[in-house]
């Protein structure tokens, strides 16, 4: 906590390097050690960029490079700390002698089902996967979980047979598998989450009637017309349809706004 | 039962172990069988609690792994309240169900359990189960 | 009055009519009743090794939980949350040297040194309530049922945490007669039920079941009284098939304390989910006339 703050305080600059591989005036390298051997890498740059600054390649364990798909899980020490840290590595900004190594990939059971079948209880995911009885609440899985779950909290939620709460807890899971890899029960938390997700998805959640109506009056047809008579348009002629075009204002409150056109509601 | 005790069957080491899990010291026991007589399971037992105090005092190892009281024993501390010698012989059943489960054996299989029972069971058996069967 | 609650998962689920009876009834009493929040599974069952702290963590977590929200007593229903609470928080108290490694190896939670008090609804029955306020509260009492109080392994023993002592069954007893129920003591009421057995090839807890309900019957009980899901599980539940195999003459309908005190206080019978019971259960209340009109 307080070393982060003195970095961000400090009064030399950084110097951005981007992807250039001949560092810019300025820019300051900071050494990491990727599996135990130290590199100098660039201070401005992400795990995964330092990484292929370094020279290493990424066939797997890279994906996105956004944050979303999971694929670049990280686990760290910082020199000298008994602390483990996890983060991924397209999003984690390098540190000082941080120790890293990359977890592309951790086994985890994954059953199989039909989502059509199973049905909305709990029960259904506990014939599953029953080794969800094995967590003995360590939190090792929360502590390690780059999205800020609350893993525990959806295998408790879980073993509670509360489906809803699981998915709710666990809708940032991007399955990386951080936590089953720390897990004192041997459990694929994010696989048995996403279960969850997919029966609250399938079952539970209300279905939105709108969209229903919707779906069944653009089946009748209501719309071809419409479609047909845009798809006929020129360019021009279509750009200025889409500039003139009547827009609800922004912030209006909900249900006082209507369109003066009312051909297509 | 006859114990053939050699200076092979006795392993000092195990004993030790086991005193250092269960905290308890298994050669307070007087063989009285009061534990056996409150367990509830014995009928499944092949040897009954008194008889694993026993082997257990004598450091019979061979003989106790290959026991299936402590798999049996359903942690109920009905021997442990009665016994007169202040045992917690429900310790000393846990004690030996470590010494396996901790090379990471499992006594039953979780994955291998018919799914209309964990249907049916309570939570609490499946914890309680798992816990104590599972490494 | 308000207490601070620790649920239980199997009282989410397969046992909503232990939980759900004790909220009415408490609801009754004029008690208020605050679930803590974000708990976690108790383990249901305590660790006996000397050395393994970490199945300690799941149940001292919750505790952590209950002193966040300030409380200095938490209520469980089911026993052997009750047993595996109590033990934990009693290395807490009285252990200096594990209480440091647990409190250590959870860097993520406040400390912990057995601030909180785990109490069972009878003993905080007992204590807090009384019998006389109950046995004043009462609006259909349980006339004619004969009522045996089952108790099982983990409200007794081991003693230090035991709600009284073994052989003892003071608590029920003394709250059905208050109910106005007539109390059935029988021989196996501190007999184990096979518990976790039940997992392990089901011989061992059938046979175990059947002496306790066999005792119970000898006994001249019409219905079997339990605070555990795993022992309603193992003589409720089983019943059908322990007298399929002959282990059983009769069946015995078994009920969940609380349920008795709620129909009792006169709380409709809808709100103590008897569906989750064997049908008998519902017809015998009903034959004794005990329920309120709906
Ligand atoms: S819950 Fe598990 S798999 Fe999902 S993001 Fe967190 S650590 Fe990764
Ligand atoms: S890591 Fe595994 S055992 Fe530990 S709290 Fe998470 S799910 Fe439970
Ligand atoms: S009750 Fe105690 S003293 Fe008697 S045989 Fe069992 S362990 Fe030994
Ligand atoms: S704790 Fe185990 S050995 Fe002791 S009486 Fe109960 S089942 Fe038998
Ligand atoms: S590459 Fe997708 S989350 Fe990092």
């Amino acid at each position: 906590m307080c070393d982060a703050e003195k970095k961000t305080t400090q009064k030399t600059p950084r110097v951005a390097t981007g992807d250039r591989a001949i560092l810019p005036e300025g820019a300051k390298t900071i050494p990491v050690y990727i599996m135990g051997k130290r590199y100098d890498v660039p201070e401005t740059l992400t795990i995964m960029k330092a990484m292929e600054f370094a020279g290493f390649k990424f066939l797997r364990g890279a994906g996105c490079r956004g944050g979303i798909c999971g694929a670049c899980p990280t686990v760290y020490r910082m020199a000298g700390d008994y602390k483990l840290h996890f983060g991924l590595a397209c999003q984690t900004v390098v540190e000082a002698d941080m120790y890293l190594a990359q977890i592309p990939f951790f086994p985890a059971n994954r059953a199989s089902y039909k989502i059509d079948e199973i049905g909305a209880a709990a029960e259904a995911i506990h014939a599953l996967y029953p080794e969800l009885f094995r967590c003995v609440a360590c939190n090792l899985c929360t502590k390690a979980c780059p999205m800020d779950v609350d893993v525990l909290g959806y295998i408790s939620a879980l073993k509670q047979g509360n489906i809803k709460k699981a998915a709710e807890l666990s809708f940032d899971c991007i399955q990386c598998g951080l936590c089953a890899s720390r897990c004192m029960g041997e459990i694929p938390q994010y696989h048995i989450a996403q279960l969850a997700r997919r029966v609250y998805g399938r079952y539970i959640q209300p279905r939105a009637e709108h969209l229903q109506t919707r779906v069944k009056e653009i089946e009748s047809g209501k719309y071809d017309a419409m479609l047909q008579e845009l798809s006929a348009m020129g360019r021009e002629e279509l750009e200025k349809c889409y500039v003139e075009r009547e827009r609800e204002p922004d912030l209006s409150t909900l249900g006082t706004w209507q369109p003066k056109e009312t051909q297509y509601l | 039962m006859t114990l053939t005790i050699t200076d092979q069957t006795i392993t000092l080491k195990s004993f030790e172990k086991l005193k250092e899990l269960s905290g308890e010291n298994v050669k307070l026991c007087m063989q009285c069988a009061t534990c056996s007589g409150m367990c509830p399971m014995t009928a499944e037992m092949d040897h009954s609690p008194r008889k694993v105090m026993h082997l257990a005092q004598f450091g019979l190892f061979d003989k106790l792994s290959a026991s299936n009281t402590f798999w049996k024993c359903a942690s109920c501390h009905a021997c442990t309240v009665k016994c007169p010698r202040g045992i917690d012989i429900a310790k000393v059943m846990e004690a030996l169900r470590q010494q396996v489960l901790r090379k990471s054996k499992n006594y039953i299989e979780p994955s291998a359990l018919p799914a209309e029972r964990i249907v049916e069971l309570p939570q609490i058996a499946l914890v309680a189960g798992f816990r104590k069967l599972t490494s | 009055m308000k207490i601070s609650y620790y649920p239980g998962c199997t009282l989410k689920t397969k046992a909503g009519n232990l939980e759900t009876a004790a909220l009415a009834s408490l609801l009754a009493l004029g008690i208020e009743v605050e679930e803590i929040d974000r708990w976690n599974c108790c383990g249901a069952v305590f660790s006996l090794t000397a050395d393994d702290l970490i199945h300690q963590v799941g149940p001292v977590r919750n505790l952590i939980r209950a002193k966040e929200q300030g409380a200095n007593k938490l209520v469980t229903l089911c026993s052997m949350c009750y047993n595996t609470l109590a033990r934990a928080n009693l290395i807490m108290k009285n252990d200096p040297v594990k209480r440091d490694t647990i409190n250590r190896f959870m860097d993520d939670e406040i400390d912990y040194a057995g601030e909180v008090e785990v109490v069972h609804l009878l003993t905080f029955l007992d204590q807090e309530v009384g019998w006389e306020r109950i046995r004043e509260m009462v609006k259909v009492p349980l006339e004619g049922l004969r009522i045996a109080p089952y108790y099982g392994c983990t409200l007794q023993r081991p003693a230090d945490v035991g709600i009284e002592p073994f052989g003892s069954f003071s608590l029920m007893t003394r709250l059905f007669e208050s109910l106005g129920a007539t109390v059935m003591p029988f021989a196996a009421a501190d007999k184990c039920c096979g518990s976790y057995q039940i997992l392990n090839g089901e011989d061992g807890a059938q046979s175990t079941a059947a002496t306790i309900l066999k005792s119970a019957a000898e006994a001249g009980a019409e219905a079997l009284a339990t605070s555990c899901p795993l022992c309603e599980y193992n003589l409720g539940k089983q019943q059908g098939k322990l007298l399929e195999n002959g282990l059983i003459g009769t069946t015995v309908p078994t009920y969940y304390f609380t349920q008795l005190l709620a129909i009792a206080l006169g709380v409709a019978p809808e709100s103590c989910r008897f569906d989750l019971n064997d049908g008998a259960a519902l017809d015998l209340l009903k034959n004794k006339n005990c329920l309120v009109a709906a």
